[in-house]
């Protein structure tokens, strides 16, 4: 009797779990993945962006980041260039929203200019690179509807494999397909499908490091555009966190300082 | 004769500038910049060389049609105690055919001082307030670099004690500003000037103690969610000069004690910007007020391509009519920017200016494309069309140019 009881129970259990429709396990993963790597509080990071065009060649900007995590809303980030030497000092203060559109600042050095723009271009590209302004944005959970799709080991990685819609009609995207670390919700990979919904590129991430024990930050990132054979690495080093940012490192002064 | 003694003393001072020009990148490049235990140091700025030319002969004697002419700013960059401190220089020369346009001048040199959410600077620098594109009306603390920029984008350094605070309702600035800076216009081979030439002791002040009268500035800033607005007021010597007779009948320049009081605002509504900037100015001898407004709307990536559209239209009203300085009285602008977003970072700009109630127009167009990772080609155009003979732009109305550029940033 016992065992009856036992083996229903656990029939019962597997039946519940089956039942959760694709679209709960989705958001469910995408939220654990979010819970996990909340606490980070600040980092500051420089990047190294290569861009390589059809022919194969390349080139080479510099920038710098920094993050200020925020649970109620969004986080606030700011991103100095350093180079090309044209656009040395030339940086953006960006404060996104769970909901609605973000906030967004534009430093002109040259001018001494600070300048609102519009957060609405999300789907041109990122200083000329193979990276749109939207995959470069803070990942915020309400931004996508998700859909489980399966399991999969992929190069030796147990992963999610995740399907999720960006909510913003302003997206260039139909959908993104995204494998999680089963593990640590670290991404592995995502690939990209244009507004026809062809494949567009594919984002591998390298050379994860952690932080503080749990925050996982990839080293490399590298996008591949299949329709035009462009490819950008972006290259994070130097990560470092509890700098003790607070709003202050994130007002129009910070930004006109943070230009150097 | 004079004028071949001058054309000599040019080339002197134009082999020596190539010289330098040739040999700075090598120089400044040999300086890396470093950083380690709060403190960090960088050499960055640009050489370059232009090539402006005039497409009509000048309406006054000596003006001359081509100029070839070089260009320095070299920038420094000392920070330590984590950024706290730092001190900043930003210098500009350049060497050209007309001998007032061949000019130098500290652009910044400043100590500032951080701490939380206030910050002091000491020393040269330079602001900017405002919003809209074709006019700079809010924008009042430095002096316009007038043989620099016809249109007034370029600014002279300006000596001053800043005091900055940021707050949750927003930011609070006030400005000490000890010394005036005149507004220094072409010389007799130059473009774009008056029939006479206007020499630095052709200049009147209304306050006895002329440059050394200090002027005061305060603004407040905030945002608050699609909304960025900025009030501002300053008292002092006016930066914009008027164009007065003297009893003898020589044309003199005027700086008069202004009390002016500015808004600025921006709404950022999707891909539109919505902008304002209206002025009131008030002193003894005239009061006035001033307005620009209009909207800047953006198609971004264009059939997936990476190419933007941004389209620019405004209205400018200022009350003093043809007197206006700027002739910007009744005017409407309209530009298009297109921005390919490659990897050269290909950029143009057509802009027009329309008097609504004369001929007047004028046309711009500016292009830009980096080659390599630190050169970058310019060109620029200005044509004037149809001036009315009332409005002060008659004075330039042969003026119009196109010119090439080519600098090398390090």
């Amino acid at each position: 009797m016992k065992k009856l009881v036992y083996t229903f129970a656990t029939l019962l259990t597997a039946l519940s779990l089956s039942a959760q429709s694709p679209e709960a396990r989705g958001l469910e993963i995408a939220k654990a993945a979010d819970a996990y790597d909340q606490g980070f509080g600040s980092s500051k990071t420089t990047l190294t962006m290569i861009l390589t065009n059809k022919q194969g060649q390349e080139s080479t900007r510099y920038m710098s980041n920094q993050t200020l995590e925020l649970t109620e809303d969004g986080d606030k980030s700011l991103i100095v260039f350093d180079s090309p030497r044209d656009v040395k000092g030339t940086a953006t203060l960006t404060f996104t929203h769970k909901e609605g559109s973000d906030d967004q600042w534009l430093y002109l050095p040259a001018l001494k200019r600070v300048k609102r723009i519009s957060s609405d271009n999300k789907s041109g590209p990122f200083m000329g690179s193979e990276f749109a302004y939207e995959d470069l944005s803070s990942q915020e959970v309400e931004k996508y509807s998700y859909k489980f799709l399966k399991e999969e080991n992929i190069n030796g990685v147990d992963t999610y494999v995740v399907e999720r819609d960006p909510v913003d009609p302003k997206s260039g995207y139909a959908r993104q397909v995204v494998w999680y670390n089963k593990e640590n919700y670290r991404l592995e990979k995502m690939d990209f499908y244009d507004r026809k919904n062809a494949l567009l590129k594919t984002l591998t991430y390298g050379n994860y490091e952690v932080y503080k024990e749990k925050h996982w930050r990839a080293g490399e990132m590298n996008m591949v555009n299949h329709q035009t054979g462009k490819k950008t690495k972006l290259l994070f080093e130097d990560y470092v966190f509890d700098l003790g940012f607070t709003d202050n490192d994130f007002s129009q002064n910070s930004l006109r300082r943070a230009s150097r | 004769m004079k004028s071949g003694s001058n054309t000599n003393w040019w080339r002197r001072r134009f082999s020596t500038g190539l010289l330098l020009f040739l040999l700075s990148p090598a120089l400044l490049q040999a300086q890396d910049k470093k950083e380690k235990e709060g403190v960090y140091q960088e050499f960055s700025g640009y050489v370059g060389f232009d090539y402006r030319y005039f497409f009509s002969d000048g309406l006054y004697p000596d003006q001359k049609n081509s100029f070839p002419s070089l260009v320095l700013q070299p920038e420094y960059l000392y920070e330590w105690n984590n950024g706290n401190d730092r001190l900043k220089f930003i210098g500009f020369g350049r060497l050209d055919r007309d001998s007032r346009r061949t000019h130098f001048d500290i652009r910044e040199l400043y100590y500032q001082k951080v701490s939380g959410n206030w910050e002091v600077s000491l020393g040269l620098k330079k602001i900017f307030w405002g919003v809209t594109e074709s006019a700079h009306l809010v924008d009042i603390i430095n002096q316009t670099d007038f043989v620099e920029s016809f249109d007034g984008e370029e600014k002279l350094g300006q000596p001053m004690a800043q005091f900055s605070y940021t707050s949750g309702i927003g930011t609070f600035d006030l400005f000490y500003l000890p010394y005036f800076r005149k507004r220094v216009f072409p010389g007799s081979r130059g473009r774009l000037r008056t029939p006479f030439i206007i020499g630095s002791s052709d200049v009147a002040f209304e306050s006895v103690a002329e440059e050394t009268r200090p002027s005061f500035a305060a603004r407040w800033s905030t945002f608050t969610g699609p909304f960025d607005i900025g009030v501002s007021h300053f008292h002092g010597t006016g930066r914009e000069p008027f164009f007065r007779t003297t009893p003898n009948g020589e044309f003199e320049l005027f700086y008069g004690v202004i009390d002016q009081t500015g808004l600025d605002i921006q709404a950022t509504t999707g891909s539109i910007l919505w902008k304002l900037e209206t002025i009131v100015r008030k002193s003894d001898f005239q009061d006035m007020w001033a307005l620009a407004a209009g909207i800047e709307y953006t198609f971004y990536n264009i059939n997936d391509k990476g190419l933007d559209i941004g389209i620019v239209a405004e209205y400018l009203h200022d009350d003093r009519g043809v007197l206006s300085f700027s002739s910007l009285d009744n005017d409407i602008f309209s530009g298009a920017r297109f921005a390919f977003n490659d990897t050269q970072s290909t950029e143009f700009l057509i802009g027009g200016i329309f008097d609504l109630e004369k001929s007047t127009t004028l046309w711009s167009v500016e292009g830009s494309r980096r080659f390599g990772n630190s050169w970058k080609g310019e060109i620029e155009m200005r044509l004037f069309n149809n001036v009315d003979p009332t409005e002060f732009l008659n004075v330039v109305r042969e003026d119009s140019f196109l010119q090439f550029s080519i600098n090398k940033y390090f």
